[in-house]
């Protein structure tokens, strides 16, 4: 496959950026679309240009790390996966592909296609957690009986892997499905409960002090969301907060 | 509770609540007005009772007001903070592979229901305020028309074209309002009911038979004078 790409580059946070068109040539329709970036790359190291920056690591859609908004789309056109999931057959020879990085104010451009997610980390710091003590006298989780359906929902919940793709589609730039699953896989288990109500009114707290949107309900999130979290976590979570502010 | 209505999930709330009420409104409104058409009697019966009755006008008619007011400013307040939490735009963006068209330009379909709202109270609620409240007449009568106005009044207000135009388009945004905004409604309320089959049904039922109702109204109307 011979593809023209149009990927955004910027120097650093403080450069205005601006887009910027490659050809690549033979690609393989079986590489990933990080394994085409990784040609495109050795196809400008050579060239003596600088390498596109882009945000990767376990490379097997775990580790969240992967982001790109590919063709107007947060990990690219297929669903399901992420950027180094996504593979080159779903593109055709000659197309042109835009590229660019998650766009949110939140989530500020750090080179190219890397942009800074630790607005999610402060969030989970701020009370996505259960607090357990781990000195040698911790109670056997499986000692504790729990519905099926909560376990599995909750585990629905934890697949989440912050990878910031509901941020970088919502037309709001919001975080709520994020936030939504962190505070349902917790809220749906009894080991959650006790913290529960500090959780979700801190972990929204710091949400809005990050400067992320409002939901609309589009539902765009849970559509381009690699692992399918669904928008009844988002619920859930305004239920807890509900709850949590009588 | 102060604190959560100044969450971004608390005002959401607050803006699904205002949305369960003007949706109710909406629906007494069509049901009495559908009454001009098959039984102009009844409607003036009604509209009589209504435009007197202390409750309604003293209580019921505040709050509507109210809500009105409220779900407006407080869209444009989202809005706003939502344009801030945007950033820079993408050179593409590929919404409809992800969502509807009317869900993600709700602002837009609410500013033309505000336009309507504001052509709908010149011709309708500032003169029925006047009538009342200012000349102090609250008979219900007018001069050369047997028994109550309200009839001879509505009928009158769709006779120029370009009224009854403006109110068709009208009516359309706001179909397309609903067709979101009434499921959306249950989900920022932390319901799931929304999401049920049968709830999005009622909802996509609601949101046509609602404006399809009012445009009826318009064009029989016109039509018929």
């Amino acid at each position: 496959m011979n593809l023209t790409l149009k990927i955004w580059r910027q120097s650093d946070a403080n450069d205005k950026g601006k887009m910027v068109d490659y050809k690549v040539t033979e690609i393989s329709e079986h590489m990933s679309f990080l394994e085409m970036m990784d040609v495109l790359n050795e196809q400008l190291v050579n060239a003596g240009e600088e390498p596109v920056a882009f945000d990767h690591d376990c490379r097997e859609g775990i580790c969240g790390m992967c982001s790109m908004f590919i063709n107007g789309e947060a990990h690219g056109p297929d669903r399901g996966v992420t950027t180094c999931q996504l593979h080159m057959r779903m593109f055709k020879d000659r197309d042109t592909i835009t590229i660019e990085p998650f766009r949110a104010a939140s989530f500020p451009v750090i080179k190219d296609l890397v942009v800074d997610r630790s607005a999610f980390d402060r969030i989970q710091h701020s009370g996505g957690y259960i607090s357990v003590n781990t000195s040698g006298n911790t109670q056997d989780a499986n000692s504790i009986p729990i519905a099926k359906h909560a376990a599995d929902e909750a585990m629905d919940a934890a697949t989440c892997i912050g990878c910031g793709a509901c941020v970088a589609t919502c037309k709001n730039s919001s975080a709520m499905l994020f936030v939504g699953a962190k505070v349902s896989q917790y809220a749906l288990l009894p080991q959650g409960q006790v913290e529960a109500a500090d959780r979700v009114k801190n972990m929204v707290a710091q949400m809005d002090l990050e400067g992320f949107g409002n939901c609309t309900n589009t539902g765009a999130c849970e559509v381009e969301c690699p692992k399918g979290i669904s928008l009844d976590n988002i619920a859930r979570m305004n239920r807890e907060l509900m709850k949590a502010s009588i | 509770m102060s604190g959560f209505f100044k969450s971004s999930i608390g005002r959401k709330v607050a803006m699904a609540l205002s949305a369960f009420f003007l949706m109710f409104f909406l629906l007494q409104h069509l049901a009495i007005n559908i009454l001009s058409v098959f039984s102009p009697e009844t409607f003036n019966e009604v509209s009589h009772f209504m435009g007197t009755n202390p409750v309604v006008q003293f209580a019921l008619q505040p709050v509507l007001i109210f809500a009105v007011v409220f779900h407006f400013v407080m869209g444009f307040i989202l809005e706003l903070k939502n344009s801030k939490a945007n950033g820079v735009s993408y050179a593409k963006n590929n919404g409809a592979a992800n969502s509807t068209w009317f869900s993600r330009n709700m602002i837009y379909s609410g500013i033309t229901i505000l336009a309507f709202i504001v052509l709908h109270f010149i011709d309708f609620w500032f003169p029925e305020i006047n009538t009342k409240f200012i000349q102090g007449d609250w008979s219900g009568m007018l001069e050369g028309v047997d028994g109550y106005r309200y009839h001879e009044e509505l009928v009158h207000k769709f006779v120029n074209p370009i009224r009854v135009g403006a109110y068709v388009v009208a009516f359309v945004f706001l179909g397309l309002h609903l067709a979101h905004g009434f499921t959306s409604a249950f989900q920022s309320m932390g319901g799931t009911v929304g999401r049920k089959k049968a709830a999005q049904n009622i909802g996509k039922a609601y949101s046509i038979i609602i404006p399809a109702g009012f445009i009826f109204i318009a064009l029989y109307h016109h039509f018929n004078h």
